[in-house]
């Protein structure tokens, strides 16, 4: 199959500037200037297929806007190279993007002071849709994302979750092979969220649309994509399956025993792979280094001896994760 | 090409949605005419006529020059300058046109808008009120507008012009205000260029501005006659042509260095 985006040893500096402090120090400032160079993309790799739903995930700054920005052709790289349908975005920019639909979550891309039809009828005009395509398509979108009742209001009366929909709308006009999300979901209520989500997900599977998505909101992740790309102060960290992400990184579970009577530390089993950890007196905590066998074969050891109120598994979360990662480097690979 | 045309229309969609902008604008243009009118009344006193132009011309170039402003006029280089201040051209980066054709559409939108729905009112409302003499001359109106595009077009370059350097200056509001003088003063809106000390007119022939405001409404008034207009006409088209180069090298300087602010 091919690759929808091939991008090799990509890079973008950027020179940043930093002023002088105090009256004495803008003055100077005025002759010569202090700059860095800074790589918010430092040597980047990346392929993704067609269909593929890739989750592009970083801390604020990481670079993740910076690469979006160079794959749709808005910025030019500092150096490597950038194929994306096939095409240098840069360069045959207006045949490009034709191709492809961006949504960022911070822009609008609509018309403020007009309605969302005039919009949209402009951007019909604009990527040279048919009539038949667009009530073809376009009828499916606009049920799907339920925003029919709000093509006749402005942009700047609708609410944010109204106006996310419509831009997504908006960016599928053409009905693109390629669909970039910049934190779509940012500020966003969770059935907002659920149907954004929802529907990416049956676009993908009827037009086998390919999606890079980025977003702080890892819940989007987990439930749409299969691959996440990870990037840290430019650089990629992790490039692989979601699920193997977990596995690697889980060191071990946890579970918490909260006990009928206060326990003492010889009442409990000790094994090898287990470590307890005292809450209060009720409640212990076990560190468990092992599969889920090892974690059945503790309670049921535990409730054997102890009368028990309450047991819980603690799993770490995606988040938790991604946060070791950041702390700790990648340890796993 | 639709989608140009389909940007006009929704121009005149923008415009519409903002009606008290319109009202205030005609407001505006009446008070001006109305000033310029008396003043130039009071400066004639009793003379027949000064440089060339009669009391009765006069008033007609003070009218036809601001009804002309509302079609040439537009915001374009201060839109340009935001969208480029608060990183909305990345939007305009990734759609399938140009940019700047697309910014000169909804100038030109703008301009249709308020041509018909404000100067040619606008006109009517001030010739009851003023003498003014309008030509019965058909070629004398198919010149004007010939001219009256052009000067659009030359106004429109410069607010190109004008807006690009937003790209390399990150903020050029002084600029953009310093060019909306330099235009009203250069182009012979508030004075007719043949006022101006001679020195001055012979700078002003080397700069873009006289074919904004001066040569349309020399034409409409008369002012201008045989083929001193085809010359007049002549010169703003180089202008016209002449400035395309600049806008061009600018651009692709400004696509280069593009860098899209916040986020």
């Amino acid at each position: 199959m091919m690759n929808v985006i091939e991008v090799s040893n990509l890079r973008k500096d950027f020179i940043s500037y930093s002023s002088r402090s105090g009256l004495s120090g803008a003055f100077r400032d005025l002759f010569t200037r202090n700059y860095k160079v800074l790589s918010a993309v430092d040597d980047i790799s990346l392929s993704v297929k067609q269909g593929e739903m890739v989750g592009y995930i970083g801390e604020n700054g990481a670079g993740k806007s910076t690469t979006i920005k160079m794959l749709t052709g808005i910025l030019t790289p500092t150096s490597g190279t950038v194929r994306v349908n096939g095409m240098d975005p840069h360069k045959q920019r207006e045949q490009f993007v034709q191709t492809i639909g961006v949504v960022f979550g911070q822009r609008s891309q609509l018309w403020w002071d007009i309605a969302v039809q005039e919009s949209f009828r402009l951007l019909k005009k604009v990527y040279r849709v048919s009539d038949a395509d667009y009530n073809d398509h376009m009828g499916y979108v606009i049920e799907t994302l339920e925003i029919g009742p709000l093509l006749d209001k402005p942009v700047r009366k609708l609410s944010l979750g109204q106006r996310m929909r419509c831009e997504l709308a908006a960016a599928l006009i053409h009905n693109p092979p390629l669909l970039f999300l910049d934190e779509p979901t940012i500020g966003l209520d969770v059935l907002v969220k659920l149907k954004i989500r929802k529907f990416l997900k049956e676009l993908n599977e009827q037009y086998k649309t390919t999606v890079l998505l980025t977003t702080h909101d890892l819940t989007d992740i987990e439930a749409l994509c299969e691959r996440v790309v990870l990037l840290d102060e430019g650089k990629i960290v992790y490039d692989g399956k979601l699920a193997s992400l977990q596995e690697n990184s889980v060191e071990g579970k946890q579970v918490e025993f909260q006990f009928l009577a206060n326990v003492t530390e010889v009442q409990l089993p000790h094994r090898r792979e287990v470590s307890w950890e005292k809450k209060d007196g009720q409640t212990w905590i076990a560190t468990v280094d092992g599969d889920e066998r090892a974690v059945s074969r503790l309670i049921s050891e535990v409730v054997q001896r102890n009368p028990i109120k309450n047991v819980r598994i603690n799993e770490i979360s995606t988040e938790e994760i991604i946060r070791k990662i950041y702390e700790e480097g990648m340890a796993t690979s | 090409m639709s989608k140009y045309i389909e940007m006009i229309r929704v121009r005149f969609l923008m415009m519409l949605a903002y009606r008290t902008n319109y009202y205030s604008g005609i407001l505006i243009y009446s008070i001006n005419i109305g000033a310029y009118y008396f003043l130039w009344t009071a400066i004639y006193g009793g003379q027949e006529e000064i440089q060339g132009l009669s009391v009765l011309q006069m008033t007609t170039y003070v009218a036809v020059a601001w009804m002309a402003r509302a079609f040439y006029f537009n915001n374009i280089d201060r839109e340009i300058a935001n969208e480029i201040k608060d990183g909305k051209v990345a939007i305009e980066m990734i759609r399938p046109y140009n940019y700047l054709g697309m910014k000169t559409m909804q100038g030109l939108g703008e301009g249709l808008f308020r041509l018909l729905f404000f100067s040619v009112p606008g006109m009517l409302i001030v010739a009851l009120l003023f003498p003014i003499s309008f030509s019965a001359n058909v070629t004398t109106w198919g010149l004007f507008f010939v001219s009256l595009m052009f000067s659009f077009i030359v106004n429109t370059q410069i607010n190109l012009l004008t807006g690009i350097m937003t790209f390399f200056l990150f903020n050029n509001s002084g600029l953009i205000r310093a060019k909306r003088v330099v235009i009203d003063l250069f182009s012979g809106l508030l004075l007719p260029i043949s006022f101006y000390p001679l020195w001055a007119q012979s700078v002003m022939t080397y700069l873009p501005f006289q074919a904004i405001s001066y040569i349309p409404s020399m034409i409409f008034t008369e002012g201008f006659v045989g083929s001193e207009i085809y010359t007049a006409i002549a010169l703003q088209a180089f202008w016209a042509l002449v400035l395309i180069i600049p806008i061009q090298v600018l651009w692709l300087l400004a696509k280069k260095q593009l860098i899209v602010q916040g986020g």
